[in-house]
């Protein structure tokens, strides 16, 4: 026996033992880092998990300090806003972080997301791992939509207006949800509170639960890799799969120059297009909230955009509003929508390919519709591209089951 | 704890007690789900904010509008003109409910062809009835589009006529509402309270 090896299989003392005696320590780090196997061939698509929590840090991080000096009452709401960005030291450099924040969040999550449908991440066995994502995804929009009504400028309130007032679609209990919502006969001061509340305490604690289990749930069942195969079935003399790698060093390593990159671009916009031409600041919201005048051109920052211009492009209250909350909803059921036999799409027929090609494009251009005015040819475009979007998903269980698919192979595939 | 043990237990019994501690436990849960939601409602401040309002008309000219807001709700009162009135009966073919057949859209002694008490005056409330923005005023009369006037939602392009009808063809689903209101002299208005009658 070597000394290393005598080392090694040394029991532990000192601190560690200590702490191991009274706390999972050690095996935790074991399962969920040093001895948890992901595949080898990850690509750049497999960094934007990472970066979704990078950057709920971030925004629990600034979120602490914005609520330092933000004022949750209608009557001071917005000059506090202002206060921050103007008298407070580098309140302003806090505050675009945290604006700017919000609209990464949502960059990289549909980055995320869109991985799981390429590559097939949703299919058995981690149907769960991607429901506890949607929720995530859910609440995430809940939890923008709260803090978009805090600055309470002009469209602060008037998105507000609109969104709440969609509940009021619901027949027969819809105006009382709307006034339950609310607090109020009409969006106030009582809202302003309320979302606040919900903002930084209630959904953020929601959000970080949700996390957590997403973690469990994918430690249990193992990350799914660009060939969409089981790692776990070939696994060397230890136990180790043979085309894994350690989660911590080897991940690890290359999530931290991801991160370095996504810093550096998330760093240009704060410092040089906070507002970003209005998409991720609009113009009107640095006018406080006016209830008098709605401003000319409204429309919700540019994340909600695509399910937004479906809204829009029904001419019935009740049903634009049933449409808007199926299209939300819709991904979650991709598991059992889905039926080929291989997860990968480096692996399904064209069928797949072209679906999710015209998928990507609706979604898009359903996102660039849902900001310009509702008239005219771009209500006749964004019909056509939701029912793209629609169809994308509800003939998914046929042309998955007939597309021709590619045999897979047993180990995992370089591509130079 | 021996098989011996385990035959003598009462299952039945055990089974009763864990489904009698739920319910309790839930009924209990429901309970004190109450306070917590009542007091999501409107609080007892909120409903005396929603006290009425004076609007004074001494000083509105025919074919002005004033926008009053009564419990944070914007109002819009408008003095018709002669012309805008005449011109009102042409549109119904065009309009979802001419009639003014919703009754909750308006109270009873609203739900006529001018959808006000007085014809001169129209009162409603300035949110949209699809998702609650404000329109806009665009009272020029434009023949050539068949445009008699009225109100334009720059949300989603709902339209309505000088009565605050509801047009044909926008995601409006329901004229604009009228809110109660009297008129306590003739050049004073109360919005938030009625007799119950015109």
């Amino acid at each position: 026996m070597s000394r290393i090896e005598a080392e090694v299989g040394k029991p532990k003392g000192g601190l560690m033992k200590w702490i191991d005696d009274r706390f999972p320590f050690t095996s935790t780090m074991k399962y969920h880092a040093t001895e948890y196997y992901a595949s080898k061939n990850f690509n750049i698509w497999y960094v934007f998990g990472v970066l979704s929590m990078v950057v709920l840090v971030m925004q629990l991080f600034t979120g602490i300090f914005l609520t330092m000096n933000y004022k949750p009452s209608a009557a001071e709401a917005f000059a506090s806003v202002e206060y921050i960005m103007r008298d407070v030291e580098w309140g302003w450099l806090i505050r675009y972080l945290h604006s700017t924040g919000a609209s990464f969040f949502f960059i990289v999550v549909y980055l995320h997301m869109f991985r799981a449908m390429l590559y097939g991440s949703y299919k058995k066995p981690r149907e769960l791992v991607w429901i506890i994502g949607m929720l995530i995804f859910l609440v995430l929009m809940a939890e923008a939509f709260a803090g978009y009504l805090l600055p309470w400028g002009q469209m602060s309130y008037w998105g507000a207006q609109v969104i709440i007032s969609l509940f009021g679609a619901i027949p027969v209990v819809g105006d009382g949800i709307v006034e339950f919502i609310r607090g109020d006969y009409s969006i106030s001061d009582i809202t302003l509170n309320r979302f606040f509340a919900l903002h930084v305490i209630a959904l953020p604690l929601a959000l970080v639960g949700l996390v957590f289990v997403h973690i469990v749930a994918l430690h249990e069942v193992g990350s799914n890799n660009p060939d969409g195969i089981d790692i776990k079935k070939l696994k060397d003399e230890k136990g180790v799969p043979l085309d894994g790698v350690a989660f911590h060093p080897y991940h690890t390593s290359k999530d931290l120059v991801a991160i370095i990159v996504f810093l550096m671009i998330f760093s240009a916009v704060v410092f040089f297009a906070p507002e970003m031409g209005g998409y991720f600041l609009e113009h009107a919201n640095f006018e406080p909230a006016n209830l008098r005048a709605t401003p000319e051109h409204i429309a919700p920052v540019w994340y909600f955009t695509p399910f937004y211009a479906i809204l829009r492009a029904v001419p019935d209250k009740l049903w634009g509003f049933i449409l808007f909350g199926t299209s939300v909803i819709l991904p979650l059921f991709l598991p059992w929508l889905d039926r080929s036999r291989v997860r990968s799409i480096r692996y399904r027929g064209w069928l797949y390919k072209m679906a999710l090609t015209l998928f990507t494009i609706s979604f898009l251009a359903l996102g660039w519709l849902g900001v310009q005015p509702a008239e005219g040819v771009y209500v006749v475009a964004a019909r056509i591209f939701a029912v793209v979007y629609f169809a994308f998903f509800l003939l998914m269980p046929y042309y998955t089951s007939i597309d021709k698919t590619k045999p897979v192979p047993e180990r995992v595939v370089y591509h130079d | 704890m021996t098989d011996d043990e385990m035959d003598q237990i009462d299952r039945n019994r055990r089974h009763f007690l864990t489904i009698a501690t739920a319910v309790t436990g839930l009924a209990g849960v429901g309970l004190v789900a109450v306070p917590f939601l009542s007091s999501l409602k409107p609080s007892a401040r909120a409903q005396a904010l929603g006290a009425p309002v004076e609007v004074p008309l001494g000083s509105l000219a025919p074919g002005e509008m004033v926008r009053v807001l009564w419990r944070g709700k914007l109002v819009f009162v408008l003095r018709r003109e002669e012309e805008m009135l005449k011109l009102l009966p042409d549109n119904d073919d065009q309009l979802k409910d001419p009639h003014s057949e919703k009754t909750e859209q308006q109270p009873a002694y609203a739900a006529n062809e001018v959808r006000a008490v007085r014809p001169e005056y129209l009162v409603v409330e300035g949110s949209c009835t699809h998702l609650g923005c404000a329109p806009i005023e665009d009272f020029a009369v434009r023949p050539a589009d068949g445009w008699n006037g009225g109100f334009f939602c720059p949300c989603h392009g709902s339209k309505f006529d000088l009565a605050g009808r509801v047009f044909k063809g926008v995601p409006a689903p329901t004229n604009l509402r009228v809110p109660p209101y009297r008129f306590v002299r003739d050049d004073l208005l109360l919005i938030g309270q009625d007799t119950g009658a015109a």
